[in-house]
């Protein structure tokens, strides 16, 4: 039997040909409502799939994140694909399995023990009987709901799962065609919208004249409200036309935003809606040690621009997307177009990393209102550079303060988190709202609807991880919403968690400090989970970590340590710097402890690339502000950790195969921030609060 | 209908010659990309920044995606897509496989063509030479450590004579 509910993807989605089918010969289609984004999830699940249901990895033909022809799992976000999705598919295997196993045995009059399924053929005692899946299901109907009732496989029996399966979508995006950018469709016009620079900007007067010189070949200029379009067959002289526009479009009214929106301070005095998540119990004493931290705005910067294919032929809407959620998109464009959801049909292809909710969205509304207008014909929307790095929404800043008393034994006799944060969930219609660029410069666009903070049930947006995993007295938490904010923020990986936990692990050490007590055994001193335990103490072996760890001589090691959302897997951390000027990030060893892990190396793969993106934010990476806008349009105003720059990561993980899946794509965020902070905090002898830990921020603590 | 006469380029890609329109200033990669169908080279940038473009001219790694196309007349462009008749772009994208050397992957081709230039002038780099060639590059996924590997892996290959 299954153990506990099922998972809520196939709660919603019960029917089982919803999710699988036999209606190729030797091929099984799989569906999926999660995408890959290019952290490997469709090749964790074909190989769950596979393993329940005893065929090659390789027959599998999945079905991912096309409305109408799959199950709806909403996005494919919050480190849930494996859990929620591969769980779904591990339990509707099974069950279809013993299906198929029931009706053999009835057929060769045997009992069902004597059967077994050898790459989708079933075999009678070792013996080939001369059946498989597709021979029998015609006698099988899966139009039926799941029932629960069929016992998965047990981990020890497993041949596929917990080994390290290759990728199955590398080989061709190594130079064949495999992204949505390299689509094409009859009559295709390509596409470039102009981005509004703040909310409700006002586009001025716009002279056609030199665009159209600067296309040099005719081109299709679309302008309703604030919402201006070029399109035409040519992608240079379409891209030629936009860069004037670009430069000649002048702008007013809205909400423009003051350059010292990047401060913690500003964000402490915007209007919020305050909220006390726990009460806490103030200790006795009348010391405290206190501190701030904070994060400021960081861009996704996927390296390939947002890009979406759009066709209307009079009563369907096909769009082509790299949405994370083709559902949601569907129904978000069909409030904005006043079409029934039905007419819209929404398919995902691959593109470059996605991070969060990044651009995606928005050119699919470009390209779906711009296919409305032009009837019959296939319009490709693309965005520039400085699209994608300054209109997409960007990870929400926070503020973070954080208080305890120590008793006489230098453990908090008391624990206050307060936390200020920027909205972390605005994707298309959460709070009720469209959520989508294009649709907010069209006229007569109603005003905005405030968004409201991620709910507590999809693992909190500001107060993502505020709940600290250590033995504390009472934790008082209160977050400060800050709803208005007039900058279009929202999830990134990680949410608030990465704020979070960089302000908690950072105060960690600052305890462990003002008790004299090295930091690794002070937060041993307050786990009593041993799950937790064990990655701390397996990250201080593997880094060789000693109890007098050098202090104030340019070359020092920290540590940092967070169990996603409090209740996905565990991660610890030690990072060794090296400082001069800069910060040059030398090494980082991690422990992850993620319960069966579906492919070792994949999952290997992401937790190296989230050390190495979280390094880079917390090292390099805010956006600033000026004019009314953010300063980030090229990369070379917002540098990325580079080849030259990045650490080595040595990752183990613990042996958990017994356990159930946990969540890891996320993991690693704030704790490698963390252990960064410490890091640096022990070799400069000072520390530095406010991310990103900067130059100027060094040089100015070395003074 | 076009309102300019074309102006032809001819250069050969990938060992063959081709014959493009290259008026005004359109960039070699929206030539490859588009009249050539050679898709394997990904926009990024369009500022010389990210390398997601890189393609060689003339053995050398330029980026595609504001090198104007007639500034390539008459001369030889390789681009990702020649793996399969190349052994050392051979050699690199096997070894990329092997190591898993990438997440989104949409900033590979571009990194295998400067590894590629890097390998015929060094065969057996140092993991400092690897990240010298490849500093031009950005990826974001973090898959750098990876890929380092995977261009030395295939530097090792290519001087065993396993020729892929």
């Amino acid at each position: 039997m299954i153990a506990g509910p099922l998972p809520r993807g196939l709660a919603d989605n019960p029917r089982l040909d919803t999710w699988i089918g036999f209606e190729t010969p030797g091929r099984v289609r799989i569906a999926t409502g999660k995408v890959e984004l290019g952290q490997g999830v469709l090749t964790a699940i074909a190989q769950i799939a596979a393993e329940e249901l005893d065929v090659d990895h390789q027959r599998l033909d999945l079905v991912s994140g096309v409305t109408g022809d799959g199950p709806n799992e909403g996005y494919t976000a919050g480190s849930l694909s494996v859990e929620g999705s591969g769980g779904a598919v591990r339990i509707v295997c099974a069950e279809v399995r013993a299906r198929f196993l029931a009706v053999a045995a009835a057929r060769f009059g045997c009992g069902v023990e004597e059967l077994s399924v050898e790459d989708g053929a079933f075999r009678r005692d070792g013996q080939p009987t001369g059946f498989d899946y597709w021979r029998l299901a015609g006698d099988i109907d899966l139009a039926r709901d799941i029932t629960g009732g069929a016992r998965a496989k047990s981990p020890e029996a497993y041949r596929l799962v917990g080994h390290s399966v290759p990728r199955l979508d590398l080989p061709e995006k190594i130079g064949g065609g495999a992204f949505i950018h390299d689509l094409t469709g009859p009559d295709l016009l390509h596409a470039r919208v102009l981005r509004q620079p703040w909310r409700g900007a006002v586009l001025g007067p716009l002279d056609e004249g030199p665009l159209r010189r600067a296309a040099r070949r005719p081109i299709d200029i679309l302008r309703e409200g604030g919402f201006l379009a070029l399109m035409g067959e040519d992608e240079a002289s379409v891209e030629a036309a936009a860069a004037v526009a670009r430069d000649k479009a002048t702008w007013s009214g809205g909400e423009q935003v003051p350059d010292e929106v990047t401060t913690g301070g500003w964000l402490r005095r915007q209007p919020t809606t305050d909220r006390v998540i726990a009460e806490g119990g103030p200790a006795a004493q009348r010391e405290h040690v206190e501190a701030a931290y904070s994060r400021g705005f960081i861009s996704h910067g996927s390296i390939g621009p947002s890009c979406a294919l759009a066709r209307w032929d009079g009563r369907q809407l096909t769009v082509t997307t790299h949405s994370q959620g083709v559902y949601p998109l569907r129904q978000a464009l069909a409030r904005a177009f006043r079409l029934a959801p039905e007419a819209i049909s929404v398919q995902h292809r691959q593109s470059a990393g996605c991070y969060g909710h990044n651009g995606a969205d928005d050119v699919a509304f470009d390209a779906a209102l711009l296919a409305l207008r032009r009837p019959g014909q296939t319009v490709r929307a693309q965005w520039t550079r400085a699209d994608e790095l300054t209109a997409s929404p960007f990870g929400a800043p926070m503020a973070v303060e954080l208080r305890a008393a120590l008793n006489a034994d230098g453990l908090p006799a008391d624990w206050s988190i307060e936390i200020w944060s920027g909205p972390h969930g605005q994707r298309p219609g959460m709070s009720g709202a469209i959520n989508l660029i294009g649709a907010e410069a069209l006229p007569g666009a109603p005003p905005r609807t405030l968004p409201a903070d991620v709910p507590d049930a999809n693992g909190f947006g500001s107060a993502r991880n505020a709940l600290a995993l250590y033995d504390l007295p009472a934790q008082r938490i209160v977050t400060h919403f800050a709803a208005a904010h007039p900058v279009r923020t929202s999830s990134l990986r990680g949410l608030g968690a990465f704020a979070n936990i960089f302000a908690i692990e950072c105060f960690i050490d600052e305890l462990a400090e003002a008790a004299g007590r090295d930091p690794v055994a002070y937060r041993l001193a307050l786990l009593t989970d041993p799950r937790a335990r064990a990655v701390v103490e397996t990250a201080a072996a593997m880094a060789g970590w000693s109890s007098d760890e050098p202090r104030g001589e340019g070359i020092a090691r920290g540590m940092g340590f967070g169990r996603y959302k409090n209740k996905a897997a565990y991660f610890a951390a030690v990072a060794e710097v090296e400082l001069d000027e800069d910060v040059r990030l030398r090494k980082v060893w991690c422990a992850v402890d993620a319960g069966l892990v579906i492919n070792p190396d994949g999952a290997a793969n992401q937790v190296e690339g989230g050390v190495i993106q979280s390094a880079s934010w917390t090292l390099k990476e805010s956006v600033r502000f000026e004019d009314g806008r953010p300063v980030c349009a090229q990369w070379d105003d917002y540098p990325i950790l580079r080849f030259s720059e990045v650490p080595e990561v040595e990752i183990q993980f613990l042996d958990r195969r017994s356990e159930a899946p946990l969540g890891l794509g996320e993991v690693a965020q704030g704790p490698t921030a963390a252990a960064i902070g410490n890091a640096v905090a022990r070799a400069l002898g000072a520390r530095i609060r406010d991310l990103p830990l900067s130059r100027e921020r060094i040089m100015n603590a070395l003074l | 209908m076009s309102g300019i006469a074309p102006e032809l380029v001819r250069f050969t890609v990938n060992g063959r010659p081709v014959a493009v329109d290259g008026s005004g200033d359109v960039p070699l990669l929206a030539v490859l990309r588009g009249e050539l169908g050679l898709t394997g080279s990904r926009f990024g940038c369009g500022l010389e920044q990210c390398g997601a473009c890189t393609v060689l001219v003339d053995d050398e790694p330029v980026y595609a995606c504001s090198r104007p196309a007639w500034s390539v007349a008459d001369r030889s462009v390789t681009t990702i897509e020649h793996a399969a008749h190349d052994p050392v772009l051979a050699a690199l994208r096997a070894a990329f496989i092997t190591e898993q050397a990438g997440q989104c992957g949409y900033c590979l081709s571009g990194i295998v063509m400067s590894a590629r230039v890097l390998l015929v002038r060094e065969p057996c780099p140092d993991r400092a030479a690897v990240v010298a060639a490849l500093d031009r590059h950005l990826c974001r996924c973090g898959a750098h450590n990876r890929i380092i590997r995977a261009v030395q892996r295939a530097a090792a290959n290519l001087a065993a004579g396993e020729v892929t």
